[in-house]
């Protein structure tokens, strides 16, 4: 199990940096997580989606679609994109202690 | 191992012994100078003796500001087989109808042995130029290369994926439009739709010259544009007589192949019914030098196929039955904007434009994209005789 290692503190994450246990996830692990998806800081519009997504996954158990995710934070995907440089579903959804979305080829 | 150091891979080998071409030669070959290789066969081989797949589903890797065109694939046995434990695959967009100069190959093929396995696949079936299997680590560093020779990603997941055509006029005397700036400009205008995933699922477009359909866009594109004409096949009678002096058996094998029987061939004189014609392209392949496509021409535009994923396999069906060349690119923006805003309003998750037509059906579809049914949407005539017309329907 890979171990995402980040001042002083541990994380057991997948081989995508994903939390293993999304469980433990509170705003500290976002704030960790952040600079390993090239985030530099956390704004208000970042907590925004991130707390979007975390409480979709709550209350789904998935990841919202992008369109949903742009239309109830009224955020645009290429805004989405300058503040999480590595994309929703990669940078935003790890900062929000998601698991990995299945995505495909 | 074997006495070369290398692993063994009886299984494997087998593939080697036929008439064909053989993967497992090319990849040996390459295990000359890539590590990657080694681990790539014995980790196939352990697939073959096992009967079992040791790629993980779904990776999420990237590059910064993308959120496509790098496919993340992890091995299960990379303990085993340490050089393919990551092994993500690389899209890079092609250039229209694949042509290269040697140093573009050459520049491309230096950079991805610098950085990746070497081995490529040229071309996907998407078009895109396929690098395959390198380590998370190396993936910012090959984009940066990639771009500063002038080559982009292409798409994947959710995304438009890159778009690709026939080769066209540059070397098709067929081609009813063109093909390879249409591409172009139409990858050009979807460069967020490329790069940053924003549908419910994949959206491909694939355009081809005439209805030979090269890229087979019909049942691989969820839009296919399809070069056709709209006036009569130009035809030269000297020609034909030439052909038939040559022995070739002008009844037997262009008239009586003609789909709609719309051909006559009375030993001196042919002729074409060209009202009956459906631009199968038969006659003109049989006889290049005496038969053409007409003078007035453009393409159709048809929507929906998909291979079977999620659901079963389709083709596309006709959308729009003529646009003259001139037209071709503002029709499509405008078509594709409309596509998008109804998929994007009533797609599900993964689910392709062609599904939902399907689930919605033609009438609903076309209705929401406010197109009018037209007689050349239907593949083949209904032979229930028994159609109720709806009172509107009989007022006009
Ligand atoms: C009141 C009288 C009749 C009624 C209500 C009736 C009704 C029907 C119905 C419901 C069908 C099925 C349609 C379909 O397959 O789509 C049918 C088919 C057929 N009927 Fe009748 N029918 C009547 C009289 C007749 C008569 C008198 C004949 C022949 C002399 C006839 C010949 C046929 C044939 C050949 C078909 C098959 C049509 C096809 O291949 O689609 N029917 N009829
Ligand atoms: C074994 C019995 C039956 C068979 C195999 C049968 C078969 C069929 C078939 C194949 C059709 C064509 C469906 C289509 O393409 O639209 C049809 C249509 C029709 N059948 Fe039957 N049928 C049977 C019994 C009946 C009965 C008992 C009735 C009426 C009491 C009936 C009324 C109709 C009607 C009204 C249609 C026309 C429906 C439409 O076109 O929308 N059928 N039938
Ligand atoms: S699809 Fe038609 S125009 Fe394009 S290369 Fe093939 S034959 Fe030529
Ligand atoms: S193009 Fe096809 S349908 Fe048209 S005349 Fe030739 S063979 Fe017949």
């Amino acid at each position: 199990m890979p171990i995402f290692e980040v001042a002083g503190k541990q994380y057991e994450v997948d081989e995508d940096g994903f939390l293993e246990n999304p469980e433990i996830w509170n705003q500290d692990v976002a704030c960790d997580f952040a600079s390993s998806e090239g985030v530099t800081e956390l704004t208000e519009s970042h907590w925004k989606v991130i707390n979007y997504l975390r409480s979709y996954y709550l209350q789904f158990g998935i990841a919202p679609m992008i369109r949903k995710l742009c239309k109830e934070t009224g955020f645009k995907l290429n805004e989405i994109y300058v503040m999480f440089p590595s994309g929703p579903a990669k940078g935003a959804c790890k900062l929000a202690g998601l698991p990995k979305p299945t995505g495909c080829v | 191992m074997a006495d070369n150091g290398k692993r063994k891979t009886k299984l494997l080998d087998q593939l080697e012994s036929g008439p064909w071409p053989s993967f497992v030669t090319e990849i040996k070959k390459a295990s000359e100078s890539s590590p990657v290789c080694d681990d790539l066969l014995g980790q196939l081989e352990l697939s073959y003796e096992e009967k079992q797949g040791h790629w993980k589903h779904g990776g999420i890797v990237g590059v910064l500001g993308y959120g496509g065109g790098v496919i993340g694939r992890y091995s299960d046995v990379g303990d085993r087989f340490p050089n393919v434990a990551h092994f993500h695959t690389i899209r890079v967009n092609q250039p229209s109808g694949w042509f290269y100069s040697s140093e573009a190959i050459r520049t491309l093929c230096d950079i991805w042995e610098r950085h990746g396995s070497g081995l490529t696949n040229m071309h996907g079936s998407t078009g895109d130029i396929i690098f395959l299997g390198t380590k998370t680590s190396e993936l910012e560093p090959i984009f940066k290369e990639l771009t500063e020779a002038g080559f982009d990603l292409g798409g994947s997941g959710s995304c438009m994926r890159t778009p690709s055509c026939c080769l066209g006029p540059a070397r098709c005397e067929w081609a009813c439009y063109d093909t390879m700036k249409l591409c172009y400009d139409v990858t050009m205008a979807y460069q967020d739709e490329m790069h940053r995933p924003p549908f419910p699922y994949k959206f491909k477009l694939k355009a081809a010259g005439c209805p030979n359909d090269c890229v087979a866009s019909i049942a691989r594109a969820d839009l296919s544009i399809i070069g056709t004409w709209k006036d009569d096949i130009r035809q030269d009678d000297a020609a034909v007589a030439e052909y038939a002096a040559q022995g070739l058996d002008i009844r037997k094998d262009v008239c009586d192949r003609c789909p709609t029987r719309c051909m006559d061939w009375d030993g001196q004189k042919l002729t074409i019914a060209n009202r009956e014609c459906v631009r199968c392209m038969h006659c003109i392949n049989v006889m290049p030098k005496a038969l053409r496509p007409g003078v007035e021409k453009g393409a159709t535009i048809l929507i929906g196929s998909k291979a079977p994923i999620v659901q079963g396999a389709l083709l596309s069906s006709v959308l729009v039955p003529f646009v003259p060349a001139e037209e071709l690119l503002e029709t499509l923006q405008e078509l594709i904007k409309r596509l998008w805003e109804f998929w994007d309003e009533n797609g599900k998750n993964r689910e392709r434009i062609g599904e939902l037509i399907q689930r919605v059906g033609m009438a609903g579809f076309l209705d929401a994209i406010g197109l009018d049914p037209v007689p050349e949407m239907i593949s083949a005539p209904r032979d229930n005789p028994y159609i109720f017309f709806q009172a509107e329907t009989e007022e006009k």
